[in-house]
C-alpha cells in the first residue's frame, strides 16, 4: 500500500475504534458489526498480515466494508446520530476512498477505456455525496424547510411526477428547445455570412466576445414585456443568451483551418462552398460543439430565470418561485433535480456527439 | 493597425445604434399614434420621431434617453444616495469581487487535487461538470433565502452564488494548464530526478498561468452575472439586480436599460482589469510584449 | 515554355522593415524538364514556388505559367503542389485525403476510387488507406501528400522538399520512382531540395539560389543520361556536377 492508502486505512480504523469504545452498549448489532469490520481491517497495516494474506489488500474488500457500514448508518439514521455513528460513517467513507485509490492504482498502467473507472468511480462518488447529504440533514436534524434530505426529494419525484412533467414540458420542451434551436441556428448562419467579409469579421468578433461576457440574462424582464407571459418570451431570452456564444465560436472556428490547408484548397481552385464544406466547417466543429455545450446550460438558466418575471401557472421557474414561498423545499429540489437531469443529459448527449464527430481532434485521438 | 481593428468595431457599433433608434420609433409608435388619435392632433413624421423618443415609459427607450438617465443617476446624484447608480454598482461589485476571489481559490485548489491525484480526477471531474447543469442562477433566490435563515446575510450569500459560478471555468482551465507542459519537458525533469513538488512548482504552475488568466476573464464576467441575479428576487433593496427588478415592477424601462448598460460597463471594466493583470504577470514571467 | 519568370521581384512588408524574398529572378522552364531549386534556408525557394502556384503575388516583374498568368493556370488546375509539411486534413482518412482534389474537380466516385488505389500503391501505403493521418508516421504522411498531388495528373508538379522528412532508404526508393514517373509521363517538375545529391540525381536543370535578397546565382544543366540507376551517384560525372552545385552554394554564402 502507498502512503496515502495506509493513512486512509489507519484513519478509518481509528474512527471504527472510537465508535466501538464510545457506543459499545448503545449501538445496534449492525453498526457494531460494521465498526468491528473496520477495526479488523485496520490490522492489514501490519506487514506480516499483509504478506501472509495478499487478499486483504484487494480493493473489493474495502468496497464491501464501506457499503456495509454505509447501509448500517443509513438504517440507523432515524434513531438519531450519536458520536459513534458519525465515527462509522466517516470510516465507511474512508474505506470507499481507499477502494477507489486502489482501483486507480491497479488501473494506472492499463490502456484503453475502462468502464469501472470512467463510469463506476464517478457514480460511487455521487453515492457518497448523497449519503452525507442524507446523514447530515437527518442526523443533525436540519429543518426540511432549509434543506430536505435526498430521500424526501426522491419521494417527491415519484409522487409528483405529473406536475413535474408538465413543468418540464413547458420550460424545457417548449421554451428551451425552441430558443436553443433558433438562437444557435441563427447565430451559425450569421457567422457564416459574416465570415465572408474580413471587415465584418473584425467588427463582429470583438463585439460578440464582449456581449457574451455581459449579464444578458438581464433582458429577461424586457422580453417578458415584449413577448408576453407564455413560453415565447422565455424562448426569446434563450435566443438572446445563446446567440452570441454560438456566433463568436463559429466565427473563430471558421478561421481555425491552417494557412497551409487553405493554400492547398486554393491550389485546387476550390470554390467558396467547396472550401466551406470540405475544410472550414469540419475544422470549426470543435469550436461549434464548445458553444453548443456552453449554450445547453445557458439556455436552461435563461428559461427558468425568465419565468420569475411572469409566467402562466406552469413551468420549472414558476414552480420554484411559488414553492419557495410555501416552504415546500422538497418540491423545489425535485424541480432542480429535473432541471439538472435535463441539463446533464443534454450535455452528455452533446459530448457523445462531439466525440463521434470530432474524433480526429487531438483531445480525443485514440492511438 | 487602428484602421484594421477600430474601424470595423466602430462601424458595427454605429450600425447597432442606428438599428436601435429605428426600433425605438417602430416599437413606440403604436402608443404614440393612439395618443395622437385621442387628442386629435395633427402629426407629421418628424413629430412622431421626436415624440417616440420622449416617452416616460417607452417600450424601448432611445440610447440617448438611457445615457441621460445614467448621467442623471451617477454624476448628478450623491454617491451615498439610494438612487445613485454608483452606489448600486458598488454593492454589486463588492459581492462580485468577493465571489470571484473565493471562486478562483476553490477552482485552483480543485484543479491541483485533480491533477495530482487520479482518484480525485475520476471522482470529481464529472461532478464538477454536472454541477454547472444545475441552473444555479435560477435557484439563487431560494439559496439566498435559505442562507438568510441560517444567519448568513448581506454580502456573503450573493458572493456564494458568484463563487459557485466562477470556480468552474477556473477549475477546468487550470486543469488544462497544469497538464499543458510538453511531455518532453516532463521527461526532462524526470531525468533530473526532481520531486513531484519541484515538478509542480518549476514546470506545471508556470505553464498554467496563461490558462488561468483566460479562465479568470470568463470567471469574473460570470461572477458579475451571479451577483446581479443574486440580487433579483430576495426583495433586495440595493444593487444593479435590485434596480432591474424594481424597474420591471413599475414598468420603468429606462431604469432597466440604464442598469443593464451600467452592468455591461462594469463587466467590460472588470475584464479589462483582469487583462491588465495578465499582461503584467506575463511580462514579469518574461513573455515578449 | 511551361514557366517563364522575367525580372521577378517579391518583397514582404513586415513590422520591422521589408524582406526582399525574391530579387530580379529570370528563369525559363521548358516542357518535360525536371528542375531542382537548391539553396540555403530562407533564400526564397518556397516563395518562388508559391508565386508559380498563385499563392503569392509578385511585387515586380512578370511570370507566366503555360503562357498564362498564374491565376488562370490555377483555375485551370494546371499543377499539383506538394507542401513542405504534409497538410493532410485530420478528419479524413488517407484515402479520402487523396481523393479530396478529385472530389473538388467533380470526378465520378468510381474513377476516384480507382485512382486513389493506384496512388496509394504507387507510394507504398497499401493497407493504410483507411487510417487517419495522425495514425501514421511523419514520412508516411508525406508520402500520402505526394500521392494526393499526383492523383489528379496535372502536367506540372511543384514539390517543396517532399522527401525532407523521409529516411535515406525510402528517400532513394521514392527518388527512383519519381524519376520513372517523370520519364513515363513527361511531366514538368519543379522540385525544391536541400540535398545536393538528390538535386543532381533527379534533375535536368539545377537552379542554385542565395539569400538576402533571394536571387539565382547559377543555373546548371545536367548532361547525365536519362537512364539513371542509383549507383550513378558514384560516377565522376555526377561528382563533378555536384561539385559545381556546391561551389555555387558557397559563392552565395560568401557575400553574406
Ligand atoms: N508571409 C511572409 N511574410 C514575411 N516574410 C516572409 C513570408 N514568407 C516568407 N518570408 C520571408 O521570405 C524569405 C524566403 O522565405 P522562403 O519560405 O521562400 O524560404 P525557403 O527558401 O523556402 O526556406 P526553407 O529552405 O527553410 O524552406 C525568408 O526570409 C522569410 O522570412
Ligand atoms: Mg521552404
Amino acid at each position: 500500500m502507498t502512503g496515502l492508502q495506509k493513512l486512509l486505512n489507519a484513519a478509518a480504523a481509528l474512527c471504527g475504534f472510537y465508535a466501538l469504545v464510545d457506543g459499545f452498549t448503545t449501538l445496534s448489532p449492525a453498526l457494531l458489526l460494521a465498526a468491528g469490520l473496520v477495526v479488523v481491517c485496520g490490522m492489514r497495516l501490519s506487514p506480516a498480515l499483509a504478506a501472509a494474506l495478499p487478499v486483504v489488500i484487494r480493493p473489493q474488500l474495502d468496497l464491501v466494508i464501506s457499503l456495509i457500514a454505509a447501509c448500517a448508518v443509513l438504517a440507523a439514521l432515524q434513531d438519531g446520530m450519536v458520536g459513534a455513528v458519525w465515527g462509522i460513517a466517516i470510516a465507511a467513507w474512508l474505506h470507499g476512498w481507499l477502494a477507489v485509490e486502489k482501483t486507480m492504482a491497479d488501473d494506472a498502467d492499463a490502456t484503453g477505456f475502462n468502464w469501472v473507472v470512467s463510469l463506476g468511480v464517478p457514480l460511487f462518488f455521487g453515492f457518497w455525496l448523497l449519503f452525507f447529504w442524507e446523514a447530515l440533514t437527518i442526523g443533525l436534524g436540519i429543518p426540511t424547510v432549509l434543506l430536505p434530505p435526498p430521500s424526501m426529494i426522491g419521494a417527491r419525484l415519484v409522487t409528483s411526477t405529473a406536475i413535474l412533467m408538465a413543468d418540464f414540458q413547458q420550460t424545457f420542451l417548449k421554451a428551451v428547445l425552441a430558443g436553443y434551436a433558433i438562437g444557435c441556428g441563427s447565430a451559425f448562419v450569421v457567422a457564416i455570412l459574416v465570415d465572408r467579409s474580413n471587415f465584418l469579421r473584425r467588427g463582429f468578433l470583438p463585439i460578440g466576445n464582449f456581449i457574451s461576457a455581459l449579464p444578458i440574462i438581464g433582458v429577461a424582464p424586457i422580453m417578458v414585456m415584449w413577448f408576453g407571459f407564455d413560453w415565447q418570451s422565455k424562448a426569446a431570452v434563450v435566443v438572446v443568451m445563446t446567440f452570441f456564444p454560438m456566433m463568436v465560436n463559429t466565427l473563430s472556428g471558421l478561421s481555425a483551418a491552417s494557412a497551409m490547408e487553405r493554400d492547398l484548397l486554393d491550389t485546387y481552385a476550390a470554390g467558396y462552398w467547396q472550401t466551406l464544406f470540405k475544410l472550414q466547417l469540419p475544422a470549426a466543429m470543435p469550436f461549434i460543439f464548445n458553444a453548443l455545450k456552453i449554450n445547453s446550460t445557458l439556455a436552461l438558466i435563461g428559461a427558468i430565470v425568465a419565468e420569475f418575471f411572469g409566467t402562466p401557472i406552469v413551468g420549472i421557474g414558476f414552480r420554484i418561485s411559488t414553492e419557495v414561498g410555501r416552504m415546500n423545499l422538497d418540491m423545489v429540489w425535485a424541480e432542480i433535480a429535473v432541471a439538472a437531469l435535463a441539463g446533464s443529459a443534454s450535455y452528455g448527449a452533446l459530448s457523445l456527439l462531439e466525440r463521434r464527430i470530432t474524433f480526429w481532434h487531438p483531445s480525443y485521438r485514440t492511438k | 493597425m487602428l484602421r484594421q481593428k477600430l474601424l470595423p468595431v466602430l462601424t458595427i457599433i454605429a450600425a447597432i445604434a442606428v438599428i436601435w433608434y429605428g426600433f425605438t420609433v417602430y416599437l413606440n409608435a403604436p402608443w404614440q399614434l393612439d395618443q395622437y388619435e385621442k387628442s386629435a392632433t395633427e402629426w407629421s413624421m418628424t413629430d412622431l420621431v421626436r415624440d417616440t423618443m420622449a416617452h416616460d415609459r417607452p417600450v424601448l427607450p432611445a440610447p440617448h434617453q438611457v445615457v441621460a438617465e445614467i448621467w442623471k443617476t451617477t454624476v448628478k446624484k450623491k454617491v451615498t444616495s439610494k438612487r445613485s447608480l454608483i452606489y448600486h454598482s458598488w454593492i454589486t461589485l463588492s459581492s462580485t469581487l468577493l465571489g470571484f476571489v473565493m471562486g478562483t481559490f476553490t477552482g485552483m485548489m480543485l484543479a491541483i487535487f485533480i491533477v495530482e491525484n487520479r482518484a480525485m480526477d475520476k471522482s470529481l471531474m464529472p461532478w464538477i461538470i454536472a454541477s454547472q447543469t444545475i441552473p444555479i442562477l435560477a435557484i439563487a433566490p431560494m439559496i439566498i433565502v435559505v442562507l438568510n435563515a441560517i444567519g448568513l446575510s448581506g454580502l456573503l450569500p450573493k458572493a456564494l452564488i458568484s463563487t459557485y459560478l466562477s470556480f468552474f471555468p477556473i477549475a477546468v482551465g487550470m486543469v488544462k494548464g497544469l497538464r499543458s507542459p510538453d511531455p518532453m519537458l516532463i521527461d526532462l525533469m524526470r531525468t533530473y530526478n526532481c520531486s513531484r513538488w519541484q515538478l509542480f512548482i518549476t514546470l506545471r504552475l508556470p505553464s498554467s498561468i496563461p490558462y488561468l488568466f483566460t479562465s479568470m476573464k470568463i470567471a469574473i464576467a460570470i461572477s458579475l452575472v451571479g451577483a446581479i441575479v443574486g440580487e433579483l428576487p430576495t426583495g433586495a433593496v440595493a444593487g444593479l439586480g435590485a434596480r432591474l427588478l424594481s424597474g420591471s415592477y413599475y414598468g420603468q424601462t429606462i431604469q432597466i436599460w440604464s442598469a443593464l448598460l451600467t452592468a455591461a460597463t462594469l463587466a467590460a471594466l472588470l475584464v479589462i482589469a483582469v487583462n491588465i493583470a495578465a499582461q503584467i504577470t506575463q511580462r514579469m514571467m518574461g513573455a515578449p510584449k | 515554355m511551361v514557366i517563364k519568370a522575367d525580372k521577378l521581384n517579391l518583397d514582404f512588408e513586415t513590422n520591422d522593415g521589408v524582406v526582399h524574398a525574391l530579387r530580379d529572378l529570370d528563369l525559363e522552364i521548358g516542357a518535360g524538364e525536371f528542375v531542382s531549386l537548391i539553396g540555403p534556408s530562407g533564400c526564397g525557394k518556397t516563395t518562388f514556388l508559391r508565386v508559380i502556384a498563385d499563392l503569392e503575388t509578385p511585387t515586380g516583374g512578370s511570370i507566366a505559367v503555360n503562357g498564362q498568368p498564374p491565376e488562370q493556370a490555377r483555375l485551370a488546375r494546371a499543377y499539383g503542389y506538394v507542401f513542405q509539411a504534409p497538410a493532410l486534413l485530420s478528419w479524413r482518412t488517407i484515402a479520402r485525403n487523396i481523393s479530396l482534389p478529385l472530389e473538388i474537380m467533380g470526378l465520378s466516385s468510381g474513377e476516384q476510387q480507382e485512382r486513389v488505389e493506384r496512388m496509394i500503391n504507387l507510394v507504398g501505403l497499401d493497407g493504410f488507406g483507411g487510417k487517419f493521418p495522425w495514425q501514421l508516421s511523419g514520412g508516411m504522411q508525406q508520402r500520402a501528400s505526394i500521392a494526393r498531388a499526383l492523383a489528379f495528373d496535372a502536367d506540372l508538379l511543384l514539390m517543396d522538399e517532399p522527401f525532407g522528412a523521409l529516411d535515406e532508404i525510402v528517400r532513394d526508393h521514392l527518388n527512383e520512382q519519381l524519376l520513372q514517373l517523370w520519364k513515363k509521363t513527361g511531366k514538368t517538375i519543379c522540385f525544391v531540395t536541400h540535398s545536393i545529391p538528390e538535386a543532381v540525381y533527379l534533375s535536368t536543370k539545377i537552379v542554385v539560389m542565395s539569400p538576402r535578397p533571394g536571387r539565382i546565382t547559377d543555373v546548371i544543366t545536367s548532361d547525365l543520361p536519362d537512364d539513371r540507376p542509383l549507383d550513378i551517384r558514384e560516377t565522376p560525372k555526377f561528382l563533378e556536377i555536384a561539385q559545381r552545385v556546391r561551389e555555387g552554394l558557397r559563392e552565395g554564402h560568401a557575400d553574406d
